[in-house]
């Protein structure tokens, strides 16, 4: 940890909705290139760290450091612009629009130069869409309406237009979610493919241990807003903590146990 | 220059072509048409500006407000100023009305849906409301304009429609050629994506408020323009520019046409001024019913307006020579 | 400005403002529950006026004293409510139910243009006038200056509306129901609520208010062609000040219109006009819900 460059670092960070507790004492470093993964249960505040390092949420107290600079009050275009995006659990698409087209938008938004006087449909701009279809294994669905196409599909797509801007560091929400459970090998799979080319820091939520144990190199497991383990995945997943509150391992086995006795 | 750029300036180039021409053959035919199009064209470039907004996913039902601004800002120049010269009126009409409408989107720019479309109408009311009032440029009779002249010349009263139509058509095509322009261009999709996920556009790092101000500048300058135009073309204006009944007709021609198609703005705008004529001569008592009525149709029967048409058209001649193609393939 | 201006002002906007609280009423009813912004209730109003002038000529006509016309302006209210109510919404705006709000505006602006014409139609061009009710009430002395007693019924007949609406919504069961489908129409249809009466009944009693307000301000102006056009953005100003769908936020609006409105009347008479709208803008500009709504934040 201390030999590699910090790209994101999260301060003390504070959050709560009425009652509920989404974020506390969260002090996070995150080194440049690493892969790390968020677990968790629903409500543990995953999404809410995700959504305040993407500057959608302000955190009630503490501060976001990206890159060396406190960029806490930033807003997600602001962030965009300097390297930190993020995919959506949802895949947000323009539902109208080719598999192309928004992929072209995505481009768009990156280089904002003479966008006025550039057409849309450049043999420039078209190429660099196709190549990144091509690095998805999109190719075939470029004029499709992404309205009508498959739940995997979009989610590649999704994650293909944060990928647009060659962030530093990308937040994948949830990317293997709403896939059937022989597709979502293949996805991360080829996410991981993709993303293999880029020096970029990846930080996604997940369900499935498998998932998170062959692609990350650090889990993070949450509990009621507070990060209760920090570590390789082989250890946080044989925490007792974990255990009990996350994966629900440990109930599992406290009953094998009794149905052995 | 890229293949799409020159299609569509070719487009524009023959638009003009065939316009000029027409024009020669209505003045020595029906004269009358001159009129109706040249206050079609004024029409119909507000509500050029109005499918620019809804490409960002707004409706504005107050362009009265900038319509109303070009008309008086380029009357009250060719009145108080002495300048009758057309294509100088017709730029500060459009530059009057571009400004107002620059200082005011940012104001405007953080609403959506109706709230956006009633802050539009409440604005309009208000210039309406000072207008009426103001009884030193004529409070509400308004004020009747010199007839213009063109570059110096002044055509001779059989000429005068002829000269501004011509004037108003050159008008349309560069404006048409321009904004279509736009819609092609980088911003341009982006600015379509605006409609679909704001969200998302925000995340892609574009901003959805510059966008806003944008169209809203644009679609100023076009009400500009076509304020003076029919200004020009009435020879005479009041406040009822401003009034939103004026700024419905506008949302109407906008939806008759739809956002996807520029010339289906200016053929509906000849649609509504053709079916105002019609019933001002036979049933001049139910012009409104017959709008009205008309709204409701294309509303049920052609929700994407006349321009989804052709989109239709072009889409099921795409699907046939691709159903074509995959026969062949499968032979 | 001396107390017996300022008097004079409250009262005249007091009464302005009861009108237009009717109105903006059944404007404010119709989006709370139908999520429409209805362009065509000016037109409503502009009917309820109408019906109420052919109504009360009935009452010298079959020899009955002239007390019955206040009884006359009220069935008037609910024929155009009972004809156009169903006519309106089971015949034109259920189609558009779930489709963009813009479009929906659009087509009630459709509907304003139809009814427009309508009217004229029916009625002629030629103002009709109903002097005879304003007579019923005698004059009021307040502070030395006479009020006509018929318009300070008015501010009664404000009150009673605004009251049972209130109650209607939150004091009766179907009420609750109607609460119920303005929080989750999708819900409530699931748990057996029958979605499209509350629709229709909020509907109806919306194009009744506004029927109401036109049929006894009828005695108060001359009935022609024009009013709704005025009343329309009249009724726009008062509930998007006070903030859509808000019963307490519509009186609020209204009172502010009313005063502003008489206050400009007497002050400056050539800002008349002007200065509603300027409320409203300034209002949006800072409120864009309106004064009695809570902000909505927009997700970006």
């Amino acid at each position: 940890m201390s030999d590699a460059a910090i790209i994101l670092e999260a301060r003390d960070v504070q959050k709560r909705f009425g009652a509920v507790v989404a974020a506390q004492d969260i002090n996070i470093k995150v080194g440049l290139g690493e892969k790390l993964s968020l677990i968790g249960a629903n409500g543990a505040g995953k999404t809410t760290f995700m959504n305040i390092v993407t500057g959608y949420l302000k955190p009630d107290a503490g501060s976001i450091h990206f890159d060396g600079l406190d960029v806490t009050k930033l807003n997600p275009r602001q962030l965009t612009r300097r390297g930190v995006c993020r995919s959506f659990q949802i895949p947000q698409l323009y539902e109208p629009m080719t598999a192309l087209e928004n992929l072209l938008v995505a481009i768009g938004t990156s280089n904002q130069a003479f966008s006025l006087l550039r057409p849309a449909r450049d043999a420039a701009v078209l190429d660099q869409g196709h190549a990144l279809l091509k690095r998805f294994g999109l190719e075939g669905y470029a004029e499709r309406k992404v309205s009508e196409l498959p739940g995997g599909v979009r989610k590649l797509l999704d994650i293909a237009m944060a990928l647009v801007r060659r962030p530093k560091v990308l937040l994948l929400d949830e990317p293997t979610s709403g896939v059937s459970v022989d597709e979502k090998f293949p996805l991360m799979e080829t996410v991981m493919e993709a993303l293999s080319e880029e020096e970029v820091t990846v930080i996604f939520v997940e369900h499935d241990m498998e998932i998170v144990t062959r692609y990350s190199d650090r889990v993070l497991a949450f509990y009621q807003g507070q990060v209760i383990a920090d570590d390789d995945p082989g250890e946080v997943l044989a925490d007792k903590a974990v255990q009990k509150y996350v994966t629900g391992t440990a109930k599992a086995d406290a009953v094998e146990e009794e149905a052995g006795a | 220059m890229h293949a799409s750029t020159k299609r569509t300036c070719l487009a524009g180039l023959i638009a003009v072509i065939l316009l000029v021409l027409a024009g020669f053959v209505f003045q020595h035919w029906q004269t009358w048409i001159l009129f109706t199009a040249t206050k079609a064209i004024g029409y119909g470039l507000v509500a050029l500006g109005i499918i620019t907004l809804m490409r960002g996913g707004l409706v504005s039902f107050g362009q009265g407000l900038v319509y109303c601004t070009g008309a008086y800002a380029s009357g009250l120049m060719a009145t108080r100023l002495g300048v009758t010269d057309a294509p100088v009126l017709l730029v500060v009409g459009m530059l009057a009305s571009a400004l107002l409408a620059l200082i005011v989107s940012p104001l405007i720019a953080r609403y959506r849906g109706i709230f956006f479309a009633m802050l539009t109408v409440a604005l309009s009311m208000v210039l309406y409301g000072v207008l009426v009032k103001m009884n030193a440029i004529g409070g509400s009779d308004g004020f009747t304009l010199p007839e213009p002249t063109f570059l110096g010349w002044q055509p001779s009263v059989d000429y005068a429609d002829l000269a501004l139509y011509l004037l108003a058509a050159v008008v349309a095509v560069v404006a048409s050629t321009a904004t279509r322009l736009y819609y092609d261009s980088m911003a341009g999709l982006v600015a379509l994506a605006v409609r679909e996920n704001e969200l998302r556009v925000e995340y892609l790092g574009s901003s959805v408020f510059k966008v806003t101000v944008r169209h809203f500048t644009i679609a100023g300058a076009l009400g500009g323009l076509g304020g003076t135009l029919n200004g020009m073309a009435l020879g005479h204006i009041d406040p009822l520019f401003s009034f939103w009944t004026t700024s419905g007709e506008f949302v109407f021609i906008a939806v008759l046409a739809g956002y996807i198609s520029v010339s289906a703005v200016f053929l509906s705008a000849m649609i509504l001024e053709l079916v105002r004529s019609f019933s001002n001569l036979y049933f001049p008592e139910t012009w409104q019913l017959i709008l009205g009525g008309f709204l409701i149709v294309v509303i049920v029967f052609l929700p994407g307006g006349i321009g989804s048409f052709w989109e239709r058209v072009k889409e099921g001649r795409a699907a046939r020579a691709q159903a074509e193609q995959e026969e062949g393939a499968g032979s | 400005m001396e107390f017996a201006d300022i008097l004079t002002i409250l009262v005249d906007g007091v009464v302005y403002a009861s009108w237009l609280f009717i109105v903006a009423l059944g404007l404010t009813l119709i989006f709370g529950v139908l999520q429409i912004l209805n362009l065509a209730h000016g037109s409503l109003y502009a009917v309820g006026a109408y019906a109420a002038a052919s109504f009360t000529m009935l009452v010298p006509y079959f020899g009955l004293p002239p007390a019955f016309s206040l009884l006359a302006m009220l069935i008037a209210a609910l024929a155009v409510a009972l004809v156009l109510a169903p006519i309106l919404e089971r015949g034109l705006l259920r189609l558009f139910y779930g489709r963009d709000e813009v479009l929906i505006l659009l087509v009630t602006y459709a509907v304003f243009l139809v009814l427009e014409d309508v009217t004229k139609l029916v009625w002629g061009v030629q103002p009709y006038y109903v002097f005879e009710p304003r007579n019923l009430f005698g004059n009021v002395e307040i502070g030395q200056l006479f009020y006509v007693g018929y318009d300070l019924m008015l501010i009664v007949l404000a009150a009673i509306c605004g009251l049972a609406v209130w109650l209607g919504l939150n004091k009766t069961t179907t009420g609750k129901v109607v609460l119920a489908v303005i929080h989750n129409p999708d819900v409530s249809a699931c748990m057996g609520v029958r979605v499209n009466w509350i629709y229709l009944l909020a509907f109806f009693v919306g194009v009744f208010l506004a029927a109401l307000a036109g049929a006894y301000t009828a005695p108060l102006i001359s009935v022609q062609p024009g009013i709704s056009v005025n009343v329309i953005i009249l009724s726009f100003a008062v509930v998007i000040i006070g903030g859509l769908g808000s019963i307490p936020g519509a009186a609020i609006g209204a009172l502010v219109v009313g005063i502003a409105r008489a206050a400009a009347v007497y002050e400056f008479p050539e800002a008349e006009i002007f200065i509603i709208y300027l409320v409203m803008a300034i209002v949006l500009v800072f409120r864009p819900e309106g004064l009695f709504q809570r902000t909505q934040a927009r997700k970006i």
